[in-house]
């Protein structure tokens, strides 16, 4: 009787064992998928979905909504993942603003954030946190990068341009970090905006050798048409944002030639991302974006971080998300101390293959490069 | 210094006379059938689809620009026809429910045929280039166009109105709506013609801009809004207040974007004036709003009840 109750028990405990090591993973991803910046969301979200599919693991479950990029529906649909669904990490958000509205308080309901893009300098600094990790890079970084490159190709003086919200002052404040030269104005528009007659009637006038702008999605297809028609010849640099590959068919031949900086590329070599770029490709019908690409390296990092320990054990599972053992489209992957990756920036210009605009790497514009908030970081 | 400011005038006079193509088709409306239309922003997204696909399947802007005025027009008369009818007789909240779902139906119906990436649509090459402008600087032919084009509808639509045997009616509709229809004037027929009328202008409106901006999914949004802060200060169902309202809000935004950072910029610090400035000049023209409101209730030219 006594071994009947013993071998019950120890089955049981193994049963138990057995469930905590196959812990399902509950994923909450709110972007944007309505409305103007709606491109950017869906290809984050395809790459990530991309990755999951592809590993095809039973544990993991995913919910997806959309946030019409409007912060205080990220907000509302943060609180009902986290009340309702119960999800043991939230990802996906776009838009900076959105960001600092639902990063804060859901990391400070122990549940862990992982960026697919947006990473403002607030949670890179003073106001980091342990369970926040961003994937994509900092806010600043590509705009540093820029400058560097304005720098570098000896560009004395530049007109500057983002829009007003978090991730535009980031990047003003990242391209003035690293650029040399002068700036001739610094001008901010509204988020969201479409006509920049008034702006670059400005450029014309304003005799600069250069101009930087970043307008993530539609506001950098009307920007690029709009400068193309003006006749204004003064050299453009950007982000990758501002050219990235859902909008390059929309601005067509005028994007030729377009300097931009970028931490990815479709053109990196190695066999993760030419595997990344051609099942992308045959899934979806197009190519990849850099926030297709971001989705796909947090989906991978988190199973990464399933395989190796169970989301219920926090510290344990904090510890392998930091390890980042996982291959990334982009080579090799650390995070720095605030939880944000080290890596480098490449410059990159707008090409044709065949019939289909894309961006190629011309030279690499930083190395190893963290960021400048990490410092302030005390984890 | 001239040139440049010549040229931001310019701006604002284009931005206006898009916007006048928006606000008139949506006062009309508001006018002759007393209907709040929120769908009026998909007629223009509508407009433009059907420009950047035509163009690029037959390869002639033109062709693009017809089909962007016929598609908008059908799009306007079938969702009369089939939806707006019910309305006239309901009151406002339910008009602003009905007109809204609509526009979450025209969204998701263009995401679910054109998918969520912005198409390409560019300007015909003999507009494209620039031309020279008294003072030397340089200005987009085809901004130049966009503004002959738009005054000349503008004309059209004063003398279509002021002229016309359609146009009495339609005054006359704005009179008294029971009267005329008890003269025997078909009033549904009627009511069709001027939502249809409406759409085409919003189409045109939208197929000219997709060709400066981008042509996505929820491009009308935020031009609606706009369009209405136009018929509020102008006065809901006047047509010249219409213009009048669209020009002084081109002009207010364009000459504010330009204007309010380098005027704080004499008292305050670069960045700072440049962060005040442009907050403060996406907000000028609801100021402006508030101030025409304030001193005239119904608008520049709205009739006084």
């Amino acid at each position: 009787m006594k071994g009947i109750k013993t071998t019950i028990a120890a089955a049981a405990a193994l049963l138990a064992a057995g469930a905590a090591q196959a812990e399902p993973v509950k994923v909450g991803m709110i972007t944007t998928l309505s409305g103007g910046g709606a491109g950017l969301g869906i290809d984050a979200r395809d790459g990530f979905m991309l990755a999951v599919k592809q590993a095809n693991n039973p544990d993991l479950e995913v919910v997806i909504e959309d946030d019409q990029r409007k912060p205080d529906i990220a907000v509302q649909l943060a609180d009902k993942m986290i009340q309702q669904d119960k999800v043991d990490v939230l990802t996906g958000i776009i838009w900076s603003n959105l960001a600092m509205a639902v990063v804060p308080s859901a990391v400070a309901q122990d549940k862990f954030y992982l960026s697919v893009n947006a990473a403002p300098s607030q949670l890179a600094g003073k106001g980091c946190n342990k369970n926040y990790f961003s994937v994509s890079y900092q806010n600043d970084n590509l705009h540093e990068a820029a400058g560097g490159y304005a720098s570098s190709a000896g560009y004395n003086s530049a007109f500057i341009l983002a829009p007003n919200y978090p991730a535009g002052k980031d990047s003003l404040s990242g391209f003035k970090r690293f650029f040399l030269g002068d700036i001739t104005d610094e001008v901010y528009t509204k988020l969201g905006q479409t006509d920049y007659a008034a702006e670059i009637a400005q450029i014309r006038a304003s005799g600069a050798e250069s101009v930087f702008f970043f307008l993530p999605g539609g506001m950098g297809i009307a920007f690029m048409k709009q400068y193309a028609q003006s006749g204004v010849d003064i050299p453009l640099i950007g982000p990758a944002f501002s050219m990235d590959q859902g909008i390059l068919g929309a601005v067509g031949d005028d994007a030729l030639g377009f300097k931009n900086t970028s931490n990815w590329s479709k053109d990196i070599d190695n066999a993760t991302n030419k595997a990344f770029v051609e099942t992308f490709q045959a899934e979806y019908g197009r190519l990849p974006s850099l926030y297709a690409s971001y989705g796909f390296d947090t989906a991978n990092l988190l199973l990464s971080a399933m395989d190796k320990a169970s989301v219920s054990d926090a510290d344990a599972f904090r510890d392998a998300l930091r390890a980042a053992d996982f291959n990334s489209v982009r080579g090799k992957f650390i995070f720095g101390p605030n939880q944000h990756p080290i890596q480098d920036i490449y410059v990159r210009e707008v090409v044709k293959e065949g019939d289909v605009l894309t961006n190629k790497i011309i030279g690499t514009a930083l190395t190893d490069h963290s960021d400048a908030y990490a410092s302030e970081c005390s984890m | 210094m001239f040139s440049l400011f010549l040229e931001q005038l310019l701006n604002g006079l284009q931005s206006g006379v898009m916007l006048f193509l928006m606000a008139s088709g949506l006062t009309l409306v508001f006018g002759v059938m007393g209907l709040i239309n929120l769908a009026h922003g998909s007629l223009y997204m509508i407009g433009a689809f059907a420009c950047a696909a035509v163009a690029a399947w037959t390869g002639s802007f033109w062709l693009g620009l017809v089909a962007s005025l016929m598609a908008a027009a059908i799009a306007g008369a079938l969702v009369e026809m089939l939806i707006i009818r019910r309305l006239y007789n309901r009151d406002h909240l339910d008009q602003v429910l009905a007109t809204f779902a609509l526009i979450l139906i025209f969204s998701e119906g263009t995401r679910w045929i054109f998918g969520s990436f912005p198409l390409f649509l560019s300007v015909p090459d003999f507009l494209t280039g620039t031309v020279i402008l008294p003072g030397g600087s340089q200005y987009p032919l085809f901004r130049l166009a966009i503004i002959v084009a738009g005054l000349a509808v503008a004309v059209g639509l004063f003398l279509l109105i002021g002229k016309t045997r359609l146009g009495i009616r339609i005054r006359a509709g704005e009179a008294d709506r029971g009267m005329i229809a008890a003269l025997g004037v078909d009033i549904d027929r009627l009511y069709t013609i001027v939502f249809a009328l409406g759409a085409a202008l919003a189409g045109l409106a939208g197929a000219f801009v997709g060709t400066t901006q981008s042509v996505q999914v929820g491009m009308g949004e935020p031009v609606l809004i706009l369009a209405f802060v136009v018929i509020v200060i102008g006065g809901i169902g006047s047509i010249k207040g219409a213009l009048v309202g669209s020009l002084l809000v081109g002009f207010t935004d364009t000459m504010g974007r330009f204007l309010l950072p380098h005027a704080f910029a004499t008292f305050l610090d670069p960045s700072s004036a440049t962060a005040i400035g442009s907050a403060l000049a996406s907000m000028l023209i609801y100021i402006v709003m508030a101030l025409v409101l304030f001193l005239r209730p119904s608008g520049l030219f709205g009739a006084t009840s």
